[in-house]
């Protein structure tokens, strides 16, 4: 609940000036690094090929995207998995 | 030898010639020989900023071609002694021009007059190239939004990949009240993004518009706030030290000095 207020405030006190530059940021950071879209889109075709093996993902809603922090560029992915797989010779040795 | 500056911005519509022209004026006003070249070929706009395209004979491309000497091109400025004008020719396309007679031309202006600054046209591509590739020194001219910023910084890359080290930024059609409602980048944020020097905000001001309806340039308008933004321009390009002007123009003081006519 608590959490809920505050992240409820802090979105509405995120002033239109605030969200230009979170988004003009992480613009920023793909194209100095030179990522484009259909680079994205293959890495992301090719996790789903990879987790998929493992588990059962919600493709809809994956995320990779670059961030960065104090000149550090991060990859992050934010992969909302649907079911894992139950088959516990996948989990030991892969497939 | 005269010194070469570009006036770029990435993105179209920000306030390229509207710069190019204004600091053009300034400076020859304060009695330096200025030659301003439009490099926007196919697209020329600098003439009916100047109020100049009654007076056009030959332009840029006639001149790279060998179809007249560079004395017969230059136009010289109606209101303003010491400023001329390159025209871009309104009929060819991009291609009709290539770096290296671009940075000839350049050379050989610049041995004429002590300022020459390139009107740059919108985009990254040949146009881009070309007038860039005679220049000592480049302005990026960007306004407080995300794609102008954006662009900004593609140019800032590719003209540090051209060796045009250390580009100045200006800010324009900046607009106090919404920065201050946090509705708009402040000059904090934008200079921290992109993380170049400074070299003058210029607010918003329909004073720009009326000008340039009359062929005439807003640095000559001793009362209004965007010429004063380019005359300081103007000062620090000159290398002196100019403190950035009170943006604030609802403020009591300046509200009190603009209608007792100090300002
Ligand atoms: N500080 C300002 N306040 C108000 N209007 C402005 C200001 N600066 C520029 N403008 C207006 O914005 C418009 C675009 O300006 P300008 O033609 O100088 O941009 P540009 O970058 O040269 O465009 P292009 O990319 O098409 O060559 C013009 O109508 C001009 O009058
Ligand atoms: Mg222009």
């Amino acid at each position: 609940m608590l959490e809920f207020l505050t992240r409820l405030f802090s979105r509405e006190s995120s002033t239109s000036k605030d969200i230009a530059k979170e988004r003009l940021r992480l613009v920023l950071v793909h194209d100095r690094a030179g990522v484009s879209p259909q680079l994205l889109q293959a890495l992301k075709s090719e996790l789903i090929k990879v987790i998929s093996n493992y588990m059962e993902i919600d493709e809809q809603g994956l995320e990779v995207n670059l961030d960065s922090s104090e000149n550090q560029v991060a990859l992050i992915a934010n992969i909302p998995i649907k079911q894992m797989k139950r088959l516990p010779e996948n989990i030991v040795s892969g497939p | 030898m005269g010194e070469v500056i570009v006036v770029t911005s990435g993105k179209g519509g920000v306030g390229k010639t509207t710069t190019t022209a204004n600091l053009g004026v300034g400076l020859a006003a304060l009695g330096h020989k200025v030659a301003l070249i439009d490099a926007d070929i196919g697209l020329r706009n600098l003439d009916v900023l100047l109020g100049l395209e009654n007076r056009i004979v030959y332009d840029l491309t006639d001149v790279t071609g060998g179809r007249c000497r560079l004395k017969q091109a230059l136009i010289k400025d109606k209101h303003c002694e010491g400023l001329h004008l390159l025209p871009a020719s309104q009929t060819k396309d991009k291609t009709a021009v290539n770096p290296e007679e671009m940075k000839k031309l350049c050379q050989d202006i610049a041995q004429e007059f002590e300022y020459v600054i390139v009107d740059c046209p919108a985009g990254i591509e040949q146009g881009f190239r070309n007038a860039i590739a005679g220049a000592d020194k480049a302005i990026v001219v960007t306004t407080p939004e995300v794609a102008a910023v954006r662009d900004a910084d593609r140019i800032i890359g590719l003209l540090e990949a051209a060796e045009l080290r250390n580009p100045k930024l200006i800010i324009n059609r900046f607009r106090y009240k919404m920065v201050q409602q946090k509705d708009m980048m402040s000059i904090e944020d934008i200079i921290d993004i992109l993380a170049v020097d400074l070299l003058g905000v210029v607010p918003e001001d329909e004073q720009v518009v009326v000008s340039t309806n009359k062929g005439e340039s807003v640095i000559q308008d001793e009362r209004s706030r965007s010429g004063q933004a380019f005359r300081n321009i103007v000062r620090r390009i000159k290398g002196e030290a100019i403190p950035l002007m009170n943006l604030n123009q609802n403020g009591m003081l300046n509200k009190l000095r603009r209608i007792i006519g100090l300002k």
